[in-house]
């Protein structure tokens, strides 16, 4: 059975029709490549499955039950977690603080009830052990690198044991021995039977680590194939319309 | 794949923190760099400067004076404090105040008991606080305006409130208020215990520690402190991970709003009387107090330590001024400059850029 189905999804803001008769799947542990150029569609995609608003028609399933999310935390709490293009991370806090941010570990009992600091901190460095990252959990965020962040915002992830990530552009503007540490991170977690929507314009990074691409155009999808089996320059055609669909 | 490529670039496999300079911060380095700590140094020196040359500024009696006139500002400084990490300002507290202190005044001269008198302030103080609050988090309109607008609105009240009167008659129970503004610890004899060499030091100090341990204590260990850094820090952050924004960003303005409230009851137990412009233009003061202990008005940094130190800070060189026969109106000047002086220093890297740069500018070693 899919992790995530998405059946005849339409989605429309007054009279734009953002997504259009939508249909796919994703397999757990599999990473999918969402491509499409501005404006066809994938934000809003992505935040139908995130949950920050409801279709307008079709269904989404997760683990083969129909969802109808109004709130992220709906979202979450069904095993689905976003990275964030900004990565939402508090650059002020440690890396352990924004891992746990929301939903920190006590001990005590009230009103003595504290945080438990170094259960925290343990944590976290285990995560980033996981998912091979050089991030320690005492560094505050502001003084990382963009590799680091997105460790750190991933680790966040895991924290809940996720079983769909989506990931919206994770290696756009950061340098590019980083990138190969974002990609590794989602290989990583592909290994621990993740399953990864990755949203990038950027082709050698969808073409490294997705088994599947998916392209939108102007609201509906006009591809959905093995990575294997195709090349970055249909997918190029596909995106501008060169390729009417495959 | 790619990875491997970047591998093989770099056969040394440098670690990234030998290339991005981030170390792990050890506790001496975190001291060193913090605000707070400079200040504390820069009072202590203060201290000792003055105690050398003026006899007169380091009595017990002095002691206990200062100590006693900048707690008011501290007890504040910890709400001020709170406010400000979220990324807010609080420009009523003053207002707050003089509304309070009215507020209680009205109900002591009424002939009610003290306690019924000070429930009453301190809900019409909280009540300004939840105003605040609940047009800042939940409106979400900029807290400027809106504390600005309740500077305005809690003035305004206290005067019509008080008839623009002096208020003192405080029937039955004005010696009980009197004793809580009044009260001091340790007592020297023939009363108490202390040795001559320690100050009696008042009921606001003692207020202001047990207030600042309180604060200090809920930022360092409950999660409540620790979300109000990440609202400072990235406010949608924050909200996108579950952190209930609102509602706490309500509540740092109702805590700012019950720290002034606590500062006017103990000013009008010390006065003796209610004076409707208690306050006025302690907002200032209470700002540059926190701002000297290091909290950042961008929002994501404070302590509660910082608060207490600013406004030891702030008084001490009123009072230095003042003892060392300097004219006071020149007091300002002071006070502006160090406000100036001491953000500029606590900047991460832009204070010592400047600092830097300005030494390069005057002693020029060498030409480029």
């Amino acid at each position: 059975m899919a992790l995530l189905e998405v059946r005849n999804v339409s989605k429309s803001f007054g009279a734009i029709h953002a997504v259009n008769d939508i249909s796919w799947s994703v397999e757990p542990g599999e990473v999918v490549g969402l491509m499409g150029d501005n404006g066809a569609g994938k934000s809003t995609l992505v935040k139908l499955i995130a949950g920050n608003f409801p279709p307008t028609d079709g269904e989404v399933l997760v683990d083969g039950e129909v969802c109808h999310f109004h709130k992220p935390i709906q979202a979450r709490a069904k095993g689905i977690e976003v990275v964030y293009q900004d990565l939402a991370l508090a650059d002020n806090l440690t890396a352990a603080q924004n891992v746990f941010l929301g939903r920190e570990l006590n001990k005590g009992f009230w009103p003595f009830r504290v945080l438990n600091k170094q259960a925290m901190v343990d944590r976290s460095a285990k995560l980033f052990d996981e998912l091979k990252s050089e991030t320690r959990p005492r560094d505050l965020v502001r003084k990382m690198s963009g590799g680091q962040r997105q460790a750190v915002a991933i680790a966040r992830t895991r924290l809940s044991n996720a079983k769909l990530v989506l990931m919206d552009e994770p290696t756009a503007a950061i340098s590019v021995r980083q990138v190969a540490e974002v990609l590794e991170l989602i290989r990583r977690l592909k290994h621990q039977g993740v399953a990864v929507i990755l949203i990038s314009h950027r082709m050698p990074d969808v073409f490294a680590v997705s088994d599947r691409i998916i392209v939108m155009r102007r609201g509906t999808k006009v591809a959905d194939k093995a990575t294997t089996s195709t090349s970055p320059e249909e997918i190029t055609g596909l995106i501008t319309g060169a390729i009417r669909a495959a | 794949m790619q990875h491997d490529l970047v591998k093989a670039a770099d056969p040394g496999h440098a670690a990234i923190s030998d290339v991005a300079e981030n170390k792990e911060q050890t506790f001496a380095a975190r001291v060193f760099a913090s605000q707070p700590f400079w200040v504390t140094i820069a009072l202590i020196a203060l201290v000792v400067i003055m105690a050398i040359n003026e006899p007169s500024f380091g009595t017990v009696e002095n002691a206990a004076n200062v100590t006693r006139n900048f707690a008011p500002i501290g007890i504040m400084a910890m709400g001020m404090t709170v406010v400000i990490i979220t990324g807010g300002i609080d420009l009523s507290v003053g207002s707050v105040m003089g509304l309070v202190a009215i507020v209680a005044g009205l109900f002591l001269t009424w002939h009610y008991p003290w306690y019924l008198a000070f429930a009453m302030g301190m809900i019409a103080g909280i009540a300004c606080g939840a105003v605040n609050g609940f047009f800042v988090a939940y409106v979400g309109m900029p807290s400027f305006v809106v504390t600005l607008g309740m500077l305005s609105i809690a003035r305004s009240l206290a005067v019509v409130f008080s008839a623009n009167q002096m208020l003192y008659q405080f029937g039955p129970d004005a010696p009980i208020v009197r004793a809580i503004g009044q009260a001091k610890w340790p007592l020297r004899a023939p009363a108490g215990w202390a040795p001559q060499w320690m100050p009696e030091l008042s009921s606001h100090f003692w207020v202001m520690v047990g207030l600042a341990l309180i604060v200090g204590y809920v930022f360092n260990s409950k999660a409540w402190g620790r979300h109000l850094f990440a609202i400072g820090g990235n406010e949608q952050a924050a909200r996108l991970t579950g952190v209930p924004v609102d509602w706490i960003k309500f509540q740092a303005y109702v805590f700012s709003a019950f720290t002034a409230s606590l500062a006017s009851l103990l000013l009008l137990g010390y006065n003796g009387s209610a004076i409707n412009a208690m306050g006025q233009g302690y907002e200032l003061r209470v700002i540059a107090a926190t701002v000297i202990g290091g909290a950042n008005l961008m929002g994501g940094a404070g302590t509660a330590f910082g608060a207490f130190i600013g406004s030891a800070f702030l008084e001490v060189i009123r009072n230095a001024l003042l003892m060392a026969g300097i004219d006071s109106n020149w007091q300002g000047a002071f006070v502006g400059a160090f406000i100036i002086l001491a953000v500029l220093l606590g900047m991460q890297t832009g204070g010592k850029a400047i600092v830097a740069a300005i030494l390069e500018r005057l002693l020029p070693k060498k030409h480029r």
